[in-house]
């Protein structure tokens, strides 16, 4: 009854790989900011999908109501999720950094909730479509390989700021900056690093770009007023499968959690879903500290 | 939260209510109707097209019969059957109502039935569609449709008009599985085979890689179950993944093509073959009338679900007429048993031995009509039963 010899074929797992990259890099573009607050930081901020959600639907208001081109749309995006982030953190965040994990978890779930009877109230509950321009639209064959052009998109702009990311953080004073804030804030703050600013410059750019992750999953996971509540749990895969101590640690566990999710569906359609709980658990049984994480030396 | 707001617009409903009736009527002289609908979460579009014909049929045939006042409370379950309990048991203790009706999804209205069993009082299922429902009641009455009704027929048709090789994509529930084994059965038994068969989790945010593999299967058609209101999700990504152009078909009941959201599917749903209870296309002239007063209140198309409901609240309105207005739930129930009329979608009636529904079922083809997207209905099975019942 099922036709095996197919699917194994080099252009099927060709295909696959390349529907999981993409999904794997939008899963890291929304999640990264979360390993920056939770690992960097030290912040539980669950309320990040919130801030995805809020770039997707500022992308889908220009696009579909206001006539804007979605890529003049895709900063406004980042710019305004990452002003939502620092009016947020100047005002609350910061009063919780120093308290339990406790209170940071209750908090950031209560502004979660809200977020979604805020957008519930005032966009509607259904889904939302952002209209795509016609060029990113469909698929092309390369070699029999299906390429779908919008997630070839998602593969450049990704792979582009994963790379400048991880530019910024290495070789730039700020990063260094950023780098020395995290380790001994007290040392830090001595040296004339104003900590606090560093840290609400970083949150507000983790922010930013879970909004503009928010507008390009639109397409393909769905936005509406419950995607903070239904993608907090891939975040948090993220996150805990790679480790929260850099930013490569995510960006290989987003990819690993992409192709396993997309190759799982795939050749398991029975236990498609399963498969990137699976592969959560057999990871964390074999590190627990995630694949790249610290061992519990802070 | 959640509660709160719940709360606040049954309350604004109630309101409503109270201010439309100048003169308060007295306890006596009112019927109440509890309405539990999906308002909020992924099925709201379900609940707001139900909510729409409701309201527009009472401005049509006013809110009094057989000397009755009927007043509508709405309450918002989510489609979480938790909440749809909570929300039967306040309408039927505290507020006393004289019928339970909406009900999304089929979790839903099971969730109900005992409750209306105790209570002895009509549960109107105006959405859910598998085939059980009616049977864990005697007090559920359906003015939907059942999942067996279209699928066993687009099964016959597609074997029928040379489609031999299918692959089948369901959602992982009760009526996707409803859905899915009476396609099959029927299929099949013509002589048709099923060469691939996947299951979808019913929250599920990407079918591309099950679109690929049924795109790799190359089947003649895939027979496709999502819920109302995934449907538009579905027709774009089968359409991203190139299906449309590799010549494989979309066949199915026709929850995938709604009219609600039909029109913004774009292009690669021309062609589409579905079978179904309504189309917005159906050209008699009280569907005609019903789309312009429709679209003329809401400015917008009603799909199959407002029709389920516009038709849940005629069915309330002829039970209490042939009661003479008396609200025993015992009598009203019998009320409805055998009740026929013409609705939007055609002749239909109410099956007196399951209290079914029994109509007619349309095979429609999606095209283009005035620059809008349309199933157009192409043939006709008259008074289809329901097939699906687990009693024979």
């Amino acid at each position: 009854m099922f036709t095996k010899v197919h699917l194994l074929s080099m252009t099927a797992i060709l295909t696959n790989l390349f529907d999981g990259v993409a999904y794997g890099m939008l899963l890291f573009v929304l999640a990264c900011g979360l390993a920056v607050t939770l690992g960097l930081m030290n912040f539980v901020n669950l309320a990040h999908g919130a801030f995805a959600m809020a770039g997707g639907y500022v992308c889908m208001v220009l696009v579909n109501r206001m006539g804007w081109p979605f890529f003049a749309a895709l900063p406004l995006a980042f710019v305004s999720a990452a002003a939502i982030g620092i009016a947020l953190e100047r005002t609350l965040y910061r009063h919780l950094y120093t308290r339990s994990h406790l209170d940071q978890v209750l908090f950031t779930i209560g502004l979660t909730f809200m977020s979604v009877a805020a957008v519930d109230y005032i966009q509607g509950s259904s889904r939302v479509f952002i209209n795509l321009p016609a060029a990113l639209q469909g698929q092309f064959d390369v070699f029999g390989v299906g390429i779908g052009r919008y997630r070839l998109m998602i593969i450049v702009i990704c792979g582009l700021l994963t790379i400048g990311l991880q530019m910024v953080l290495a070789k730039t004073r700020f990063g260094s900056r950023l780098r020395a804030a995290v380790d001994d804030p007290r040392a830090a703050s001595g040296l004339g690093i104003n900590v606090p600013q560093v840290f609400a410059f970083t949150f507000a750019f983790g922010c930013g770009l879970a909004g503009l992750g928010g507008a390009l999953s639109a397409e393909i996971l769905g936005l509406d007023p419950y995607f903070p509540l239904k993608f907090m749990i891939y975040f948090l895969i993220v996150v805990t499968v790679g480790g929260s101590s850099s930013i490569t640690g995510p960006f290989l566990a987003s990819l690993l959690l992409g192709i396993g999710d997309v190759a799982g569906k795939y050749y398991v359609p029975k236990m498609g879903p399963f498969v990137i709980y699976t592969m959560m658990i057999v990871i964390l049984i074999w590190r627990p500290n995630g694949l790249f994480g610290r061992t519990a030396a802070r | 939260m959640f509660e709160r707001k719940q709360f606040s617009r049954a309350a604004v409903v109630a309101a409503i209510a109270g201010l439309a009736a100048i003169a308060p009527a007295k306890a006596e002289d009112t019927v109440k109707v509890g309405l539990i609908l999906p308002m909020t979460g992924g099925q709201a579009s379900t609940g707001k097209q139900i909510e729409n014909a409701i309201k527009l049929y009472m401005q049509q045939k006013g809110d009094t019969v057989a000397g009755k006042k009927v007043e509508i409370i709405l309450k918002d379950d989510a489609a979480i059957p938790d909440k749809t309990k909570t929300a039967a048991q306040e309408l039927i203790v505290n507020d006393k109502v004289n019928f339970i009706a909406g009900f999304g999804v089929t979790p839903a209205a099971l969730a109900a039935a005992p409750l209306a069993t105790q209570a002895k009082i009509p549960e109107v299922v105006m959405a859910a569609g598998t085939s059980i429902i009616t049977e864990r009641s005697p007090y559920i009455v359906r003015t939907s449709f059942t999942l067996a009704q279209s699928s066993t027929i687009i099964g016959d048709w597609a074997v029928k008009n040379g489609i031999k090789k299918v692959a089948t994509l369901t959602s992982d529930y009760a009526p996707g599985n409803d859905a899915l084994n009476f396609f099959k059965e029927h299929f099949t038994a013509g002589g048709g085979e099923v060469v691939e068969e996947v299951k979808v989790p019913l929250a599920n945010p990407d079918f591309a890689p099950f679109l690929q593999r049924m795109k790799d299967a190359k089947p003649d058609a895939i027979f496709v179950f999502v819920p109302a209101g995934q449907g538009g999700n579905f027709m774009k990504q089968y359409a991203e993944r190139g299906l449309d152009k590799a010549g494989i078909k979309v066949i199915g009941p026709g929850d995938v093509t709604d009219d609600d959201l039909l029109n913004n599917m774009g292009d690669a749903v021309l062609g589409t073959v579905t079978a179904h209870l309504y189309s917005a296309a159906h050209p008699s002239q009280m569907n005609k009338d019903f789309i312009a007063a429709y679209k003329k209140a809401y400015n917008t198309r009603p799909g199959f679900m407002a029709v389920g409901g516009y038709d849940g609240i005629h069915l309330i309105y002829e039970a209490l007429k042939k009661t003479n207005g008396d609200t025993d739930g015992t009598k009203l129930i019998e009320a409805m048993k055998g009740q026929k009329w013409e609705s939007p979608r055609g002749p239909i009636s109410i099956d007196p031995e399951t209290r079914d529904i029994v109509q007619n079922i349309y095979i429609r083809k999606v095209e283009k009509v005035d620059g809008e997207l349309y199933n157009v209905e192409f043939a006709t099975f008259d008074a289809v039963k329901d097939l699906g019942k687990t009693k024979k």
